[in-house]
């Protein structure tokens, strides 16, 4: 587990535990910094723990154990409504018996704003997610898109230096969904606010994150920046639930520093980087990605091993060609290959060699 | 109907709101014609199906209701077994004292009317407006069977001088025509005087009015102790797990499958004066034996049965609009900076009305006709406009006046249901 520390320290999971039924915890010894201004998402399978400490931070679920603080204040017994931390909700939880306008206001009226200040706020707030024609119409004469915004505007009305959201997409369709991800993110850079976002759709978080935790098992798996997440996995849990991937099993035959060799459990040979393997003879999951695998022995790099496969069927996809492989007895190997002019066009049953780079093939722990 | 709590109500009206222009199908007919035909079918069997049901209800529902409040305005008892003095009625306007003539046609309708064995019917319709006064009409009918000379008037006035009191001159007037509107003014407390104009009853018969507001205001206070005793049950039931929530649910419906009878029963044990709770109360100090409670035979009783009975109305509109209720707006709420108070005044309470409404309306409905408990336990300061209407069905048998106090009772209850639509919207009823 990573726990690195960025930033000033605005948001901190410290020590946190979290116990439903006071047998078995739904999240285990979280320690975790959040910076000013930073995106970060909460990624993981459904029942990893992210929601329940989104919840927390809200202040919707209380800790079993630890504390959690907000700007370097312990807001374990502060109640919800006097965090100031503004939230967007899965079903976005717009009043149904208000209008937009009305909605936006409830924030401000139970804070006491005056009306014209009120009124000003929420103009600029509906302005901000090009909504201001709306405030006169109730939630439900909306669309899902829509609603998101106003939902997102109704977060941010009140000013709050925190926005907790709650997989705030999940309800839309893809290109929408996919429109909302580059609002979400300009207003997060425009406004610079923190935000803690929750998700599932590993596309979404690797968009629009500053930072990704990837949780499992009530546990942040790894907590890195999209890029380093993507390409440099630190387990075969984080390798397998981001992106696709290639997994050898084998055992460690020589290790060199964080050069690895690995004997696959048909007897071939590769070159691996070591990861979080330790010793000679230890089991080992060698992971590799689809689109970093070559077949075409000009593009090889230097003394790189390759393996003998044969093509199982190709998928066009499109922008790229997607072939499944028979290597080292597994019938699930996956390369893409980009679909551009003159590309070599594999058929079922062409028996190739593929290699990749050491540094793509990453020895991480057995599946 | 648009109303501030429909949402829908304003995508319903645009999309309604497209106007059907000369659209043709493709062989050059009307649309709107092509698609009446096509679904004329479909209609012709659905009105098949429900006709049963349809003339049952006729049967057995509408038409004797009809025919039962028919009589709230017709009662020919008089009018068609003494028509010599009713023709006198119709030719002489209200005022006009009785003369020989008007003697004369009523005692040869007493005679017929004896004769015929219709003069109890005669007497039992004066009755109705004159107490005390049927043993007058089949005494004197007995006695003018037997023979009567002219002049008429000195000779009835002989037999009983009952026959010169202006006021039985003026309930006969009443009586003459079949088409009254007697009843409905007794049943306001209020009768037509010798002159034939409306004026009070007097102080002594004035009990409709009172019966009628202390059925409305008994109606209204069970309806506000429901939804006080009611609510935090259907919140229980509507938020807790389901195991626990389905066994409080049963919990809620047991009495519902119990009989009225049996649960008012149980309710008499409960409150009488030596009953279960005056022995607790006794046992725990609270009052002594010489305190005994008087909690039934009196509106103490019917109030509290009559909650207790007519809770679960309350409860399971309530209860099918919170399950309803998404947590994530009170959440949302919080979120936002209320308190649990202002969360639960500005968000979760505004979206129960539709099924607060719909309970109301319920209990109240169902209270305004309230009749086994209030008979029961009432006593007589808890007896409903309903118990009265019994005892005219079955004790006085001036069904006439019965159907004019339902009806009265019907009009309220459809006035009520029409404010009701007016200022919340039927369409936002969710009765479960």
């Amino acid at each position: 587990m990573t726990t690195t520390t960025r930033g000033d320290g605005y948001v901190v999971f410290d020590h946190v535990q979290k116990s439903y039924d006071g047998q078995s915890l739904v999240v285990k010894d979280l320690n975790l910094s959040i910076g000013q201004g930073e995106f970060l998402t909460m990624l993981g399978p459904s029942g990893s723990g992210k929601t329940t400490c989104l919840m927390m931070l809200a202040g919707f679920e209380t800790a079993t154990s630890g504390r959690i603080l907000l700007d370097g204040r312990n807001i374990n017994d502060v109640p919800p409504h006097s965090r100031g931390i503004g939230m967007v909700f899965q079903n976005y939880a717009l009043f149904p018996h208000m209008t937009v306008g009305e909605n936006l206001a409830f924030p401000l009226e139970v804070r006491g704003i005056g009306k014209a200040e009120r009124e000003d706020r929420i103009r600029r707030a509906l302005d901000m997610v090009q909504m201001g024609a709306f405030a006169n119409r109730r939630p439900a004469q909306l669309s899902g898109g829509q609603q998101q915004r106003i939902a997102l505007a109704r977060a941010l009305v009140f000013d709050p230096k925190l926005v907790l959201m709650d997989e705030p997409l999940g309800a839309l369709d893809k290109q929408l969904r996919e429109h909302m991800q580059f609002e979400i993110k300009a207003l997060h850079e425009r406004l610079g606010v923190t935000v803690v976002y929750v998700t599932h759709d590993q596309g979404e978080a690797l968009t629009m994150s500053d930072r990704i935790a990837v949780f499992n098992d009530g546990r942040i798996q790894q907590l890195a920046v999209p890029a380093a997440l993507y390409e440099r996995p630190e387990n075969s849990f984080v390798a397998g639930f981001i992106g696709e991937n290639n997994a050898l099993g084998g055992t460690i035959a020589a290790l060199e520093g964080d050069k690895a060799q690995v004997r696959l459990t048909n007897g071939e040979m590769i070159d691996a980087t070591a990861v979080n393997v330790r010793e000679v003879g230890q089991p080992t999951t060698v992971s590799i990605r689809p689109e970093r695998i070559e077949f075409k022995p000009e593009m090889m790099p230097e003394g790189a091993h390759t393996l003998p496969a044969e093509v199982l069927d190709v998928v066009y996809m499109g922008d790229i060609l997607r072939a499944r492989l028979k290597v080292a007895g597994q019938d699930d190997f996956v390369m893409k290959f980009r679909n551009t002019l003159g590309q070599t066009r594999l058929t079922p049953g062409e028996q190739i060699r593929v290699g990749w780079h050491p540094q793509d093939a990453r020895a991480l722990d057995p599946v | 109907m648009a109303t501030p709590l429909d949402p829908h109500a304003a995508i319903a009206t645009e999309a309604t709101g497209l106007r059907d222009g000369a659209l043709t199908t493709a062989d050059g007919q009307p649309l709107g014609r092509a698609l009446a035909r096509a679904s004329r079918r479909a209609r012709r069997r659905a009105f098949l199906l429900v006709l049963p049901l349809l003339a049952f209800i006729l049967i057995t529902f509408i038409l004797p209701i009809g025919q039962m409040l028919y009589r709230s305005v017709y009662n020919d008892g008089f009018s068609a077994n003494m028509p010599a003095i009713s023709a006198w009625f119709a030719e002489h306007p209200a005022g006009t004292d009785p003369d020989e003539g008007a003697f004369a046609a009523l005692a040869a309708d007493l005679q017929t009317s004896a004769e015929d064995k219709t003069i109890g019917v005669v007497g039992t319709r004066i009755n109705y407006a004159l107490p005390g006064t049927r043993s007058l009409f089949t005494s004197t009918g007995r006695k003018v069977r037997s023979g009567i000379e002219p002049p008429y008037q000195a000779a009835l006035l002989d037999l009983d001088p009952k026959w010169g009191d202006p006021q039985l001159w003026a309930a006969m007037r009443d009586a003459s025509s079949a088409y009254t509107d007697s009843f409905y003014l007794a049943s306001v407390d209020a009768k037509r005087n010798v002159g034939g104009e409306i004026e009070r009853a007097a102080p002594r018969q004035r009990v409709y009015v009172m019966l009628f507001l202390r059925t409305l205001w008994l109606s209204a206070l069970v309806t506000g102790l429901t939804f006080l005793l009611g609510f935090p049950i259907a919140h229980l039931l509507a938020t807790l797990p389901l195991r626990k929530s389905n066994l409080l649910m049963i919990l809620v419906l047991l009495p519902f499958w119990t009989s009225l009878l049996v649960r008012t029963s149980a309710w008499m044990v409960l409150l009488q004066q030596q009953g279960v709770v005056n022995d607790i109360l006794i046992w725990a100090g609270v009052i002594d034996n010489g305190g005994r409670l008087k909690m039934m035979y009196n509106q103490t009783g019917t109030i509290i049965a009559m909650t207790h009975i007519l809770l679960p109305f309350m409860i399971l509109p309530l209860y099918s609009v919170m399950r309803t209720i998404n947590p994530s707006y009170v959440r949302a709420a919080r979120s936002l900076g209320a308190t649990s108070w202002t969360a639960f005044r500005r968000i979760y309470f505004p979206q129960t009305l539709p099924g607060l409404g719909a309970g109301a309306l319920l209990v109240f409905i169902l209270a305004v006709g309230y009749y086994i408990t209030p008979a029961l336990v009432g006593g007589a300061s808890g007896q409903l406009i309903s118990n009265m209407i019994a005892e005219h069905m079955t004790g006085t048998l001036n069904w006439s006046m019965a159907a004019a106090l339902a009806a009265i009772l019907l009009a309220g209850v459809l006035i009520l249901y029409w404010v009701y639509d007016r200022l919340v919207g039927i369409d936002n009823l969710k009765l479960g």
